[in-house]
Formats: structure tokens, C-alpha cells, sequence
């Protein structure tokens, strides 16, 4: 594109500033978890923490749940990526390399399951859960969103990419289906099996409705849950309500800037943009 | 097969081998298909069709009840607040979709002509997406407090935004175009990168302005990606829950109340599930027919 020097300039200084006004909502809550409470009334505000504290992150950590509401969500969301990851792995090798009657059925009804809002179906799945004795449950979060289709249309068009002479010359050497899935299909897609994995993490991590709908006490809620309960907690305390956002958003923020690709690639696959 | 046996019998044995083979296969396949069929079934097929059950009964929260036909639909109909939800979400949906779509291109444009500070940018304006929910709504209640918040401060102003029923639904429909907007701007990234650049390069030598060739060149191409992000925002905000129960519980007097906060307490605060259920149907179609649309009109691009 033609680029004068001036028009260049400022088009690269509105991007600026308006990346500078998209993050300031979180440069503030990092500021405001940094202050006394006390000093988080100030009117006029003050920008910055003086004297800067991590006062209301020790505090929070220690009167409120989040360590065990963290271990209940790395728990939930790491059982869901692997499991999500390897149904849906196994579910498209079959569809993808083997031949077998009801084939066609199951890939449309997974592609007609796209269309119907698992949001809407929360009444049933609840009185599901409940019957199975799965409320305030790890299972009772779990199973529910164990069920991403999405994952086995990315990887069945990923192994049908994969060139039919591997597979014809792992059959010759006798390895059975499941070896050739693992020792082929999976390790020659390990760029998108990544990437499915740290996308799968992030939505169960993020995953608000149904933790919110199944889990009715604190000690078995997630992070997203969890955190709602802060405010009635504290009452007015906004550096330690900020502290405990913070918190609870760090490892998903760590896990995107250093994974920013494979997120990015995982988010278009998701979308229907790639593959 | 060794070479000294009859013809008749190496062809019969061949035909069972590879029925054999056929049968092995079918029940590998079966093997790998199942963990996940048995938990679509259970988790996903089984209580769609019970929704669909359900809203034709006067069932409480622990699934006992009658049948009643279609009472549950009729009092759909004469519902005030059933159809206050409904233009709630419509007006939710009115306030994000399209501004939020229209914003994600103006950053996807900005981010796709930077050079150095490029992930920085796109990073910013994604990085809030990336959050759960409810840390947003912790931002964004503390960002928009009344007395103490930011935004009054620096406007000079003390709008109570949440509690306003004027306030309240573009409150929330702005804290949910910061949260959601990186996600759109990624798709047109993507559908910017896609445009040759030997187009740009031609247009420009036929003297078209950068405006021109905006017009002309870049968006007819890039209308697949749009008419694919205006649908998943559609779907998306339909499905308005988390932001309206955490910011404003629906209130003040019911101005922010949309569908699926209004089935979640039908269903769950006054356990009338059968009820609940019909309102769940409404927003089912509504979405079945969004993505019926998205389905026809992506479908010759391949896309799903």
C-alpha cells in the first residue's frame, strides 16, 4: 500500500492511541490493586500507587478461597483439554480413515450440533446432573464440556490432509489403527493439536454458565465463579476486588502473550477460517 | 497364500479374509467413535430433545410434572415480561453487533499496516477478550462506580450507569464490545491477509486514492468475512447472560432483563422448568435460524 511519510505517521500514532485507550481499563485495575484502600477514594484520583503495595493480593490470597477456586479450575480445564483432545482426536481418525456404516450420519449430526445453543439447554442438563448425583461435582462441571464438536471437524480435515502413504506403510508393517493414529496422525498435526489444546484451556478456564449453574458452593466453584462472590465479600474495597480480578485473569493473559500464535491459529480454526 | 492350493478355495479364502477385515474395521471404528457419541448423546442430544419436552409440561426444577399442551406457549404470548426480554436482547444485540463489527475492521485496519509495533497493537486491542467474564464485570463495575469510579471522575459527571434503566443497557452493551472486539478484529486480520496484494498494487498505479481502493478492492473481497463475523456476533450476543446477571441482575425495574436470564430465573429462582423451557425454545429458533442463514450463505465458501 502507498504509505506518505506524514499520513503514515499519523496512522500509526491513532493506532497507538487507541491501543493505549483499549487497555487502560486493565492499566487501571493493575493501578488500583497497587494502592491502599484508602488511597483508592482519592478524589482527585491519582494515577499511580503511592506508596505501590501488594498488600490487597496478600490479603485476598489469604482470606478469600482463590488458591483452592485455582486448583478447582487448572483441575476442570486441564481434564477437559485432554479429554476433549483425545475423543475428538479418536472420533475424527475413524471418521477420517475408516469406512463404516453410520458414517455419514454422525459427521452431520456433529455439524447440525453447531447449530443448536448449549445455553438454552441448561434446564434439562441440570435436572440431568441432578438425577446423577453431579451437582458440586468435578464431574458435574466436566462431562457437560466434554462435548466440542468443533474439534472433531478440525482434526478430520487436518488427518485427511495427511498423506495416504504413511498410513498404507504403517498397515504393512502391521501397526493397528490406534498406533497409526498416535505415532502418525497426531504427531505430523501437533501445530493444530497445540492449538486446539491452549484455545480448549482458555474457553473451560473462562467457561462461566454452567460452573455457575452446577456448582452451588464455594469450595467447589471455579475461578470465574468463585470471583463473583468477592464483592459481597468485601464490600468496598476496590484494591482488593481488583486484586482478586487480577488474579483471576493472570494465567489466561500469561498463557495468550506467550502462546499469542497458536491462539490466534486455534481461534481461526475454531471459526471456520482455516484447514 | 502358499501357491499349491486350489484355486477355488484361495478365492473363497480371500473373500472371508476381507470380510473379516471389514468387520475389524467397523468395530475399530466403533471403538473410536463411542467415548465421544456416548457423551454427545448424554450431554448434548438427550437434553436438547428435552427441551424440547419439557416446555410442553408444567415440570418444576427436579423434572416432575404433566403435560399441558401448549399452555406454556400461550402464556408465552401474554407475557409482559417474556416480551420485554425479547426487545431487551434485541436491543442488546443492535447495540454490539454492528458497532462492535464495525470497530473490530477499524482496528483490523489499523493493526494490518503497522509494521514493528504490530503484535503490540493487536495484542492490545485482543488481550481483553482473552479474560473470563466476570473479571471484566469487576473491571467495569469499578471503572463505572457511581461515586468513586473513573469515568465519572475524569467526565466530570456521577451517572449511576448500572442503576439508570436509560444507562444500563448501553453500559452493558459497551463493556461487552471492549470485552469482545478483538475476536471479530482477528477474522478480518485474517480476511485482510487474504486480499492479493498485486490488487492494491494495480489499483494504485490506475491512480485510485487509498479510499478508492477501500471501496472498491478491499471490501467486495472481504465480505465473506464479514457477513461470518456479523453471524457469530449475532449468535453470540443472542445468547446474552453472564454481563447483565453480574452488572445489573436484570434491573433497574427490569429495563436490562433479557431471555436467558429470564429462563435461568423462571428455571431457577422460581423452579417452574417447564416454563423456563418454552422460553429456552424461543431463543433456540431464533438461533437455529441465525445459523441456518450463516450456514446457507457461507456454504459455497467452504466454510462450515
Amino acid at each position: 500500500m502507498r504509505r506518505p511519510g506524514i499520513l503514515g505517521l499519523i496512522g500509526t500514532v491513532s493506532s497507538l492511541l487507541m491501543a493505549g485507550i483499549w487497555l487502560s481499563p486493565l492499566l487501571w485495575a493493575v493501578s488500583t490493586s497497587l494502592k491502599r484502600e484508602m488511597q483508592t477514594l482519592a478524589t482527585p484520583p491519582t494515577w499511580l500507587p503511592s506508596p505501590a503495595t501488594l498488600g490487597a493480593y496478600l490479603d485476598v490470597l489469604q482470606t478469600s478461597a482463590l488458591p483452592r477456586w485455582y486448583f478447582n479450575s487448572v483441575f476442570t480445564a486441564g481434564v477437559i483439554t485432554v479429554t476433549v483432545l483425545l475423543l475428538g482426536a479418536l472420533c475424527a481418525y475413524a471418521l477420517s480413515q475408516i469406512q463404516f456404516p453410520g458414517k455419514n450420519v454422525l459427521f452431520w449430526s456433529l455439524l447440525a450440533g453447531f447449530m443448536l445453543p448449549f445455553d438454552a439447554m441448561i434446564v434439562p442438563l441440570f435436572m440431568l446432573m441432578n438425577d446423577l448425583g453431579q451437582v458440586n461435582t468435578f464431574a458435574g462441571i466436566i462431562l457437560p464440556q466434554l462435548v466440542v464438536p468443533v474439534v472433531i471437524v478440525i482434526f478430520k480435515q487436518f488427518f485427511d490432509q495427511v498423506p495416504k502413504e504413511l498410513r498404507d506403510a504403517a498397515v504393512i508393517d502391521g501397526a493397528g489403527e490406534f498406533r497409526i493414529l498416535f505415532s502418525i496422525y497426531l504427531p505430523v498435526n501437533w501445530g493444530i493439536t497445540w492449538a486446539l489444546a491452549i484455545v480448549t484451556f482458555i474457553g473451560a478456564w473462562n467457561n462461566f454458565f454452567w460452573p455457575f449453574i452446577v456448582v452451588t458452593t464455594n469450595d467447589m466453584m471455579t475461578i470465574p465463579v468463585g470471583i463473583t462472590q468477592v464483592k459481597e465479600m468485601y464490600g468496598i474495597a476496590y484494591a482488593r476486588t481488583m486484586a482478586v480480578a487480577i488474579l483471576a485473569g493472570l494465567p489466561v493473559v500469561v498463557a495468550y502473550l506467550i502462546f499469542q500464535r497458536k491462539v490466534t491459529e486455534g481461534i481461526m480454526a475454531t471459526a471456520g477460517l482455516k484447514g | 497364500m502358499a501357491s499349491h492350493v486350489p484355486a477355488h478355495t484361495r478365492g473363497r479364502q480371500r473373500a472371508w479374509t476381507a470380510k473379516r477385515r471389514r468387520w475389524a474395521a467397523w468395530l475399530t471404528a466403533l471403538a473410536l467413535v463411542t467415548p465421544f457419541v456416548v457423551v454427545y448423546l448424554m450431554f448434548f442430544l438427550y437434553p436438547a430433545a428435552e427441551v424440547v419436552r419439557l416446555s410442553f409440561t408444567n415440570a418444576d426444577i427436579s423434572g416432575v410434572g404433566d403435560y399441558v399442551g401448549f399452555a406454556n406457549y400461550a402464556r408465552l404470548l401474554h407475557d409482559a415480561l417474556f416480551w420485554k426480554a425479547l426487545r431487551n436482547t434485541g436491543y442488546f444485540v443492535v447495540l454490539t453487533v454492528v458497532p462492535g463489527s464495525a470497530l473490530a475492521l477499524v482496528f483490523a485496519l489499523m493493526v494490518v499496516r503497522l509494521k514493528r509495533l504490530r503484535s503490540f497493537v493487536m495484542a492490545s486491542f485482543f488481550l481483553p477478550n482473552i479474560l473470563p467474564v466476570s473479571v471484566v464485570t469487576l473491571i467495569w463495575a469499578w471503572l463505572l462506580d457511581p461515586r468513586f469510579g473513573i469515568v465519572n471522575q475524569v467526565l466530570g459527571t456521577s451517572i449511576p450507569w448500572f442503576q439508570d434503566p436509560d444507562w444500563a443497557m448501553p453500559a452493558v452493551a459497551l463493556v461487552t464490545v471492549w470485552w469482545v472486539v478483538g475476536f471479530s478484529m482477528l477474522l478480518f486480520i485474517a480476511g485482510l491477509q487474504n486480499v492479493p496484494k498485486e490488487y492494491h498494487e494495480a489499483a494504485s498505479i490506475d491512480g485510485a486514492s487509498n479510499r478508492q481502493v477501500f471501496r472498491h478492492v478491499t471490501w467486495p473481497l472481504l465480505w465473506p468475512i464479514t457477513t461470518l463475523v456479523l453471524t457469530l456476533q449475532l449468535i453470540a450476543q443472542l445468547k446474552i447472560f453472564a454481563q447483565i446477571y453480574l452488572l445489573t441482575r436484570g434491573g433497574p425495574f427490569n429495563s436490562t432483563i433479557v431471555m436467558l436470564q429470564y429462563m435461568y430465573r423462571t428455571a431457577f429462582q422460581q423452579f417452574n422448568a417447564g416454563y423456563a423451557s418454552a422460553i429456552a425454545m424461543v431463543l433456540f429458533v431464533i438461533i437455529l435460524g441465525t445459523s441456518l442463514f450463516q450456514y446457507y450463505f457461507l456454504r459455497s465458501r467452504g466454510a462450515r
